[in-house]
């Protein structure tokens, strides 16, 4: 097996090399060749081939993420913003918070368990790197039509993968969401979310400044997984005889990764970094590359010198490995040995691999020869920028004009199709449980858990003695989306935002995870664009800056792409988590009102998908304006005293929402339909901007006064009471038979 | 002087955490135990939490079991010294021989976290004199291997001994034999319980507090000792 040098490179300027297998464009391969002065050699072409990959670079996304930042709201709570592994929040009393949301999309498709399971993982670590104890996950999932035979096959792969290696990790689950829809059958969507904390001195970066300062490997051995594309460099051009294809999907270790969490932590307490970086896409490659570019430039590693599970890996595979649970720290040479020292007594493996040189060249050895020498910065921050076009798809006027009108959907016309409509809705695979799901999560690890999934919110007590938490909902809407994309990316953001305010939390900042289809596709471009658009006009408006997040692209199947589905996570702070408001309906005689205005507004709505397999027309109306102010009222109440339970209004409507309220308080309602609306309008329109609370009778008065001199319509629309949901003089629906429409939907369908 | 508890952190260990916060809402001092020490600092009674101690490879609890604090355990377990274990803590103690039987998986095949309806079947031992015998509490339960099993004549003991601390009420979750959710030995010092009374010790947090009468009992037990 012949080794390809810099020394060779220079000599065999024609030898052909596999840029196009690897992914890489005629041009890219051809300034890679300008840049160096040279042929790369195999090990290099290896590094910028996956560096300059869509998933690494961002290639086709980002001149249009940039308007995150050029738009950001001012926000004094911003310690850290994009650009590094996470953004980092003040939260208040000297805690800082670091959140992020991510995808693993392709890979949970072809491996689901594992593929969900490294999702996990590799979300953890980059809180990890930030300098914060991880303190929950969240897991927003698409999946292709609950009927669908292979949907039998994903889904609970997923479901078991986010399970074995969160559960294994301790990390509490808290929420996330599960939608089925036939667009995502090829392609499922499994996002991670994870929230960290920490204090605001803790914060740690990702660069190697000192020359000098060593560079430690610690964590798992590294193996031949997650190698993907990069075999075929390692096959072609140097060892034909040699294993041929090596698995595309990493494998993951809970365990090992656990136990990196904690040697970390410790670490960080004794102050041993100078610059830190989990391994994730493109492994070792990205990590020293982006250390070395955010530093001070110069990096010398010695790749022969790196803990292997598998003694044939040749350099190029070795800095493309994925390998789960690696970590590399830059640490002060007088700070080593305490370093050693902290990783034995965790079992972990630390290996000093290199260090920070005063040069401004990544210098890569193996066995003393010279196999990578490039400036970091070309590798890590200055790959290629594509200018996709994009234009609005011809097919987007017809289907918005395609709206839900009463002559074009039949709408139920009494009561008793009412209530065939509410139970239809809410044993739809969409709006019933989850339990089975989450069931196999442990939302109680840590003891900190005050509100998990099915609540509208999941909520972290993140200091004991003064009850200050945090919370984090997640939403995306796809159908909306389609309908508008710039209306459907902010609708995503508005509903997390609802989301958070109703559990009593103050919304601070979003991280969000586009999923769409091909950037080469104008069409999915043109979504792209537009949702990037409506949601950093959105967060401007509402003062929640981006923090970070994720892009996943070329999600479809052949020429037809998903929904463009944009995830977006809204966190929040509360002072005082014993304040929190649940969804449930607890206190009989307590008051039902329903806030912000309800206009007949159907298009995308869980009813037109359920009961008519219908998409079209535009999404509700966005009023951003109204989601902050009902927001304020919302917190203000929950900080108060005044409702004793508040329910955000998003899909199905007001009828999923009692239903939901109801079943998770063990308690009915009696509801009026206010007069001069429509009872169908009432119950199932989405409208965006609207809330149900309960409020105690006591606090009535208090409560309207506060929503009249706000200028929040507040209805008062009946009273939690007895064992059924009824709506006066239309229908009254049992509790049990609630019940039963809403729960084992699911595992009846995937069990 | 204080009542000393020792939690022991196991690699992969996850609950340490919270037991050691239950110890201090009971009111006794808790104190961490690290798997690779042998000594026991002094306590007066210890807790296994619970976790996946080395990832559950091999067999849950099979490679705790010796670690070099648990000959300390084992010998002080002996001596009388009140040891719960619980979920991967209870695993430790049958693959110590502390409890018979083992912990399989779940006849469901799956992790299941659950709020758990339970009955108290021994009051008498040294971390249930708090409850009565017959009483009925809800704490979390979480396992993917939680399901107690052991030959009929073990079972049998147990019964006839009153060694059955706990049993699952309304939905046995896992398949357990004979509903059997915690176990004691014959001193009645040692106790094994697969759901997590850790966790049900505010209001705030856990779906009721009736799991802290597990850590009020071994405070009770040690003074009146």
């Amino acid at each position: 097996m012949s080794l390809d040098t810099v020394k060779n490179a220079e000599q065999t300027p024609d030898a052909g090399q596999p840029w196009a297998e690897l992914g890489l464009k005629e041009d890219e391969y051809a300034r890679i060749r300008e840049i160096l002065g040279r042929r790369p050699t195999g090990a290099e072409l290896a590094m910028y081939s996956v560096m300059w990959s869509e998933h690494c670079s961002y290639k086709s996304s980002k001149v249009h993420l940039k308007q995150f930042g050029e738009k950001a709201p001012e926000n004094d709570a911003m310690l850290v913003g994009i650009g590094e592994n996470a953004g980092v929040v003040d939260v208040g009393q000297g805690y800082a918070v670091t959140f992020k949301v991510e995808s693993h999309n392709h890979p949970s498709y072809i491996e689901p368990y594992q593929g969900a399971a490294t999702g996990i993982g590799g979300i953890v670590r980059d809180i990890l790197a930030m300098g914060a104890r991880p303190v929950a996950v969240m897991d927003p999932l698409r999946f292709g039509a609950a009927d669908h035979p292979d949907t039998r096959r994903v889904l609970p792969g997923i479901v078991a993968g986010i399970g074995g290696y969160g559960n294994c990790l301790g990390l509490p689950n808290i929420g996330g969401e599960v939608v089925f829809d036939s667009c995502y059958q090829g392609n499922p969507l499994v996002n991670a979310l994870c929230v960290g904390v920490m204090k605001h001195e803790d914060i740690h970066l990702a660069q190697a400044s000192g020359p000098g300062n060593k560079v430690i490997l610690y964590g798992a051995r590294t193996g031949g997984d997650g190698i993907g594309g990069v075999s075929v460099l390692a096959s072609e051009t140097f060892d034909a005889t040699g294993p041929a294809k090596r698995p595309a999907v990493q494998v993951g270790d809970p365990f090992q990764e656990k136990l990196l969490i904690e040697c970390t932590l410790e670490i960080f307490k004794e102050d041993l970094v100078a610059g830190i970086q989990d391994l994730g896409g493109a492994g070792l490659s990205c990590a020293t590359s982006e250390l070395a570019s955010a530093g001070t430039g110069g990096m010398r590693i010695e790749l022969d010198t790196v803990p292997l599970r598998d003694h044939t890996l040749s350099p190029e595979e070795i800095l493309m490995s994925e390998s789960q649970e690696r970590m590399c720290a830059i640490v002060e040479p007088g700070k080593v040995d305490r370093f050693l020292e902290i990783c034995e007594k965790w079992d972990v493996i630390a290996t000093v691999i290199g260090e920070v040189t005063d040069g401004e060249r990544l210098e890569i050895f193996w066995h003393g020869e010279l196999v990578v020498d490039v400036p970091p910065r070309t590798v890590a921050h200055e790959g290629p920028t594509y200018h996709r076009p994009f234009a609005r798809p011809s097919w987007q006027d017809a289907l918005q004009a395609d709206a839900p009108t009463a002559s074009r959907l039949a709408r139920p016309a009494n009561g008793a199709e009412l209530k065939d409509a509410l139970l239809k809705v809410a044993g739809s695979p969409n709006q019933a449980s989850k339990a089975w799901i989450t069931d196999q999560y442990d939302r109680y690890v840590l003891g900190n858990t005050v509100l998990a999934t099915p609540e509208d919110s999941g909520m972290i007590r993140i200091d004991e003695e003064t009850n200050l938490g945090v919370s984090v909902a997640t939403d995306g809407n796809g159908r909306y989306t389609k309908l508008d994309p710039y209306a459907g990316a902010q609708l995503a953001l508005a509903e997390a935002y609802r989301n958070v305010a109703a559990g009593g939390a103050k919304p601070l900042a979003v991280s969000d995870c586009l999923n769409f289809g091909s950037p080469e596709d104008p069409d999915v471009m043109w979504q792209f664009a537009e949702a990037t658009r409506g949601l950093a006009d959105a967060c401007q408006v509402l003062g929640t800056p981006v923090t970070g997040g994720n892009v996943s692209l070329y999600n479809q199947t052949g020429d037809v792409a998903i929904h463009p589905t944009p995830v977006v996570a809204v966190l929040g702070v509360i002072d005082d988590v014993t304040r929190r408001t649940p969804v449930g309906f607890a206190e009989e005689g307590q008051l039902l009102y329903l806030l912000g205005d309800t206009a007949d507004e159907l298009g995308g709505s869980a009813w037109s998908q359920v009961v008519h397999g219908h998409l079209g027309g535009l999404p509700p109306k966005v009023d951003l304006e109204r989601e902050r102010l009902l927001g304020e009222i919302l917190i203000a109440a929950s900080r108060d005293g005044m409702v004793d339970a508040a329910h955000d209004l998003s899909d199905g409507g007001l009828a999923q929402a009692l239903v939901e309220s109801c079943l998770k308080g063990g308690k009915g309602a009696r509801v009026v339909v206010p007069e001069g609306t429509d009872p169908f309008v009432f119950l199932f329109s989405e409208s965006a901007g609207r809330a149900v609370v309960a409020v105690p009778r006591s606090e009535e008065l208090r409560f309207n006064d506060m929503c009249g001199a706000r200028g929040l319509p507040a209805a008062r629309i009946g009273v939690v009471d007895g064992e059924a949901l009824e709506v006066q003089g239309q229908f009254t629906v049992t509790l049990a038979e609630l019940r039963d429409a809403h729960t084992g939907v699911i595992e009846a369908l995937l069990a | 002087m204080t009542t000393r508890v020792g939690v022991v952190t196991f690699p992969g260990s996850l609950d340490d955490r919270d037991a050691q916060r239950a110890v201090r809402l009971a009111g006794a001092e808790p104190v961490a135990l690290w798997h690779r020490d042998k000594d026991l600092h002094q306590v007066d009674a210890v807790v296994l939490p619970g976790g996946f101690s080395y990832g559950d490879y091999l067999r849950c609890g099979a490679i705790s079991r010796f670690s070099p604090v648990m000959d300390t355990v084992i010998e002080q377990a002996k001596l009388g010294m009140p040891v719960l274990g619980i979920c991967n803590g209870f695993q430790v103690l049958c693959e110590s021989h502390l409890l018979p039987g083992a912990l399989t998986r779940n006849d469901s095949l799956h992790f299941i976290c659950r709020d758990q309806k339970l009955r108290i079947e021994n009051a008498g031992t040294a971390w249930t004199r708090d409850y009565s015998a017959g009483q009925e509490i809800v704490v979390p339960l979480k396992n993917g291997e939680g399901r107690f099993v052991a030959d009929e004549r073990v079972l049998d003991e147990l019964e006839a001994e009153g060694r059955v601390v706990a049993r699952y009420l309304d939905v046995n979750p896992n398949g357990s034999y004979r509903d059997i959710a915690g176990i004691t030995n014959a001193a009645g010092n040692v106790v094994g319980l697969m759901p997590h009374p850790e966790h049900a010790v505010e209001p705030l947090t856990g779906p009721t507090t009736e799991g802290l009468g597990f850590f009020t009992s071994v405070l009770k037990q040690l003074v009146n000792a």
